[in-house]
C-alpha cells in the first residue's frame, strides 16, 4: 500500500500517522503543503491532527484551500482513499470532501483523554476489523470536535450507514453522539479521535490498531 | 475601498461561547440578558472597484463556512 501523509505548517500528529502506517505495511511519502501534485500511484492519503496555520480564521479553513489539498481532492475524485484524523477531519469538512462541520465543544474546554467509542459500522476500508458495535478506547484531543450538520444530512448519514464512529460517552457536544464519518462512496474517513496514538503497547492500548489493520487488508490488492 | 464581512453563526446552530458570555453577564449582575451570540468582524482592504459578487464569493469559499454560518457585507 502505498501512503502520503500531508504536511501543513502546524499538524503536529504527521509523524505518528506515518509511523503507524509504516509499521501497518505501507510505504509513506510525506508531502509539504504548497506541492501541487501526490505522488504517482498513491493509496491513500492520511491528513494528520494539529493546528494547521494556526487554525486562523476557522480550523481547516485555510488548509482547505491549500495547494496540496486541491491535489487531496483530484484524488479522491478520482475514488481514492483518504483519512482525516482531528484536524484532518476538519480540513477535510472545509474542504467539502465530507459533509458537517465541527464546531466549538459543547463545554468550551479543551479535551484530551482516552473516550470509549462504539465502532457504528464495519462495512468500510477503515472498520472492517473490528466488530459491530465493539467499544473501543481512543485518545481526543481537541477544542473543536463538536459534530453539527442540519437535520436532514444527520438522517442521511444514519439511513446510509456512513457513520464510522459514536462516542460511548459523549465529551464534546456532537450531534447524535458522531465521531467520525464517511463519504459517500465509504472511501473518505473523517473522525476527530486518534487511532494513531493507541496503535502500540506502548501507548497504553491498541485500541487503534485494527483502525489501519482495516485499511491495509482493504487496499493491498487481492 | 472597505469592506466589512459579519460572520455569525447561523440561527439553529448552538454558540458555546455566546452562551458562556451570557452566563458570566448574569452572573456579574447583569439581569434581562435572554440570549448572546459571538461572531467575528473581518475588515478588507481591496482595489477600487472590486465588486460585491467577488466579495461574495470570497465569503462563500473562504471566510464563512456556509455549513454553519452566515454573513453580512458592508460596503465604506
Amino acid at each position: 500500500m502505498k501512503a502520503a501523509v500531508l504536511v501543513f505548517p502546524g499538524s503536529n500528529c504527521d509523524r505518528d500517522m506515518a509511523v503507524a502506517l509504516q509499521k501497518s505495511g505501507a510505504d509513506v511519502t510525506m508531502v509539504w503543503h504548497k506541492e501541487t501534485s501526490l505522488p504517482d500511484g498513491l493509496d491513500v492519503v492520511g491528513v494528520p491532527g494539529g493546528f494547521s496555520y494556526g487554525d486562523y480564521l476557522r480550523c481547516g479553513a485555510i488548509a482547505a484551500n491549500s495547494p496540496i489539498t486541491q491535489a487531496l481532492k483530484a484524488h479522491v475524485e478520482r475514488g481514492g482513499y483518504a483519512f482525516g484524523i482531528c484536524n484532518g477531519f476538519q480540513v477535510l469538512t472545509e474542504a467539502g470532501l465530507l459533509p458537517g462541520a465541527l464546531l466549538r465543544n459543547a463545554g468550551l474546554k479543551y479535551i484530551c483523554k482516552t473516550t470509549p467509542l462504539t465502532v457504528a459500522t464495519t462495512d468500510s476500508a477503515y472498520t472492517s476489523s473490528y466488530a459491530k458495535d465493539q467499544v473501543i478506547g481512543v485518545p481526543i484531543a481537541h477544542h473543536d470536535g463538536n459534530f453539527t450538520a442540519d437535520q436532514s444530512t444527520l438522517d442521511m448519514l444514519e439511513a446510509e450507514d456512513r457513520v464510522a464512529f459514536r462516542y460511548a460517552e459523549n465529551p464534546n457536544g456532537s450531534a447524535r453522539d458522531i465521531a467520525g464519518i464517511l463519504s459517500a462512496n465509504r472511501r473518505v474517513l473523517g473522525m476527530m479521535p486518534h487511532p494513531e496514538r493507541a496503535f502500540e503497547a506502548a501507548h497504553g492500548n491498541e485500541d487503534g490498531k485494527g483502525f489501519f489493520d482495516s485499511l491495509v487488508s482493504a487496499v493491498v490488492p487481492a | 475601498m472597505k469592506a466589512r464581512v459579519n460572520v455569525m453563526l447561523k440561527n439553529g446552530v448552538l454558540d458555546p461561547q455566546g452562551a458562556a458570555v451570557r452566563h458570566a453577564l448574569g452572573a456579574m449582575g447583569f439581569d434581562g440578558v435572554n440570549d448572546v451570540r459571538q461572531g467575528k468582524v473581518i475588515e478588507l482592504d481591496l482595489a477600487d472597484g472590486t465588486s460585491e459578487d467577488t466579495i461574495k464569493d470570497m465569503c462563500d469559499k473562504l471566510l464563512a463556512n456556509t455549513v454553519i454560518e452566515s454573513y453580512s457585507i458592508e460596503l465604506a
